[in-house]
């Protein structure tokens, strides 16, 4: 009985406590730089498209919600003809994101992305695209990897070594 | 001369009615307010706020809701016993408002000065229990079910000392009549010459409004939400409002009995009245907030156990003081 009454004490003291609610749309929570919020397609330093159209992305998606369609330059470089996601579906797991090679996709922290119309949803490849390098500076995928691309051949990335000829014994 | 006198008892008759409709406003908009009150109180207690946006500090919430529940669709379940499911959300209404004709606000403001004021109030709180227990019975729920058979357990168990307790307030005044309990407040409340029945009536109101720590019928947590599960709309509007009237009540009869109703020094009566409720309401807010609710056979055996030999013995003992006395 006693301690009902030193309950009823206790939470009547609550009455002078700091309240533990944010005012939201007047307060702005704090949000972390790895918070997982709206996507991004990033470019690399040189400014061009960092997506190869690999597809891992999509792959990863545990909901599907990436669709992408492969283009090819005349160079041989792939790039992304469409990139859709469907926000309406994203879990925002961030699985895209560590599938992605190239460091292309990235979340970013911002989650106001309310709409009315559902389709509205559904961001293009021009609605993902910004103009930075997002939370990878100075890497440049084309760079360190050992592909053939225009402009750049094997053994021509940063600290690549010359390619082995397989077909001979000599050192 | 015979007009002169007609046109007297044709204009108190007049003012009689607009005093009815005035009171009987009050208490549902009160009520309806209530609700607003309720989630900020909470919210306070629970370091939160509670509705704040819709008006000035989220009051006009209420009217929000109302709009809400009145376009929702009525539904009446095929499966139930449809006039009795009707009926019980406006008997908890009336059995409540009803109750409120013979509170005594102030001296002048009440709807009727009844000299069984007392046995009114009891028995209208029995006839509201039946809208609990129809309502959970004609759902034809297996949690409405629930519900109303703990109203029935719950009204067994607090009913009797609920009566008993106001017997020793009755001793006192020495009448039914609510007027002459407060005025025989005048000297010293009742709560100080009568602590145990206030305290038992305290605890018995709460299970009559069914509010927490004895909302045993609808116990969220175990019986979704037990007698009134299959309401919906306005119907579950009646239930929730009588709720809140219920507590208006209460707290208003506990003024009443025990605080000297409208008495008290430089302030008019009907301030006096309102400060005392309000305070009486709010605990019963701060009430649920800290209270667990207990198991409907702990409930019994305490009400029967502890609670009515207490009051038997309150009895005895108001009992010699008054012969003693007088
Ligand atoms: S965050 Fe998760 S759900 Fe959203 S697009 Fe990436 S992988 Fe799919
Ligand atoms: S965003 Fe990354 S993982 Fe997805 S297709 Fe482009 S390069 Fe591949």
């Amino acid at each position: 009985m006693l301690s009902v009454l030193r309950t009823i004490w206790m939470v009547l003291l609550h009455s002078f406590r700091k309240r533990d609610t944010v005012l939201y749309p007047e307060v702005k929570p704090y949000l972390p730089p790895r918070y997982r919020g709206r996507i991004v397609l990033t470019r690399d330093p040189d400014g061009a498209e960092r997506c190869v159209a690999c597809n891992l992305c999509s792959v990863a998606c545990p909901v599907d919600c990436i669709s992408v369609i492969k283009g090819e330059d005349e160079t041989g470089r792939w790039y992304p003809d469409t990139f859709q996601i469907n926000f309406s579906r994203c879990i925002y797991c961030g699985f895209c994101e560590e599938a992605c090679p190239t460091y292309a996709i990235q979340l970013t922290p911002d989650f106001e992305m309310g709409e009315f119309d559902r389709q509205k949803m559904v961001y293009e490849k021009s609605d993902l695209t910004i103009s930075g390098v997002g939370k990878r500076p100075g890497y440049n995928y084309y760079r360190v990897a050992g592909m053939a691309v225009g402009g750049k051949d094997k053994g021509e990335a940063v600290s690549e070594s010359e390619p082995v000829d397989i077909k001979t014994l000599l050192p | 001369m015979m007009i002169g006198v007609s046109d007297s008892t044709f204009f108190s008759a007049l003012w009689q009615g607009a005093e009815t409709i005035i009171i009987l406003l009050a208490v549902v908009i009160a009520s309806a307010l209530l609700i607003w009150l309720e989630r900020r109180l909470l919210g306070l207690w629970q370091d939160r706020y509670g509705p704040n946006r819709v008006g000035p500090f989220g009051l006009l919430q209420v009217v929000a809701d109302m709009i809400k529940i009145f376009f929702k669709e009525d539904w009446i379940p095929p499966f139930a016993d449809k006039a009795v499911f009707i009926i019980a959300p406006a008997v908890i209404m009336l059995t409540t408002l009803l109750t409120f004709a013979v509170v005594p606000f102030t001296e002048t403001i009440d709807v009727v000065n009844l000299n069984i004021g007392l046995l009114f109030v009891l028995a209208m709180s029995s006839l509201g229990v039946y809208a609990v227990i129809l309502g959970g019975w004609s759902s034809d729920n297996k949690y409405a079910m629930l519900g109303g058979l703990r109203t029935a357990a719950q009204m067994i168990s607090y009913e009797v000392f609920m009566g008993l307790a106001l017997l020793g307030v009755v001793m006192l005044a020495g009448s039914f009549n609510l007027h002459t309990i407060v005025e025989s407040q005048a000297g010293l409340w009742n709560v100080l010459t009568q602590f145990p029945s206030f305290v038992i009536f305290l605890i018995a109101g709460c299970a009559e409004i069914h509010r927490a720590p004895f909302d045993l019928p609808e116990a969220e947590q175990e019986l979704t939400a037990g007698f009134h599960t299959e309401y919906s709309g306005m119907k579950f509007g009646m239930f929730f409002v009588g709720e809140y009237a219920g507590i208006v009540l209460i707290s208003s009869l506990i003024t009443v009995l025990f605080f000297g109703g409208w008495l008290g020094p430089v302030l008019p009566g009907i301030v006096w009245f309102l400060i005392k409720t309000m305070f009486f309401i709010i605990f019963f807010v701060l009430l649920r907030a800290a209270t667990f609710r207990p198991r409907y056979d702990q409930l019994m055996s305490f009400g029967w156990k502890v609670l009515l030999p207490i009051a038997l013995a309150n009895i005895a003992l108001t009992a010699a003081a008054v012969v003693a006395t007088s």
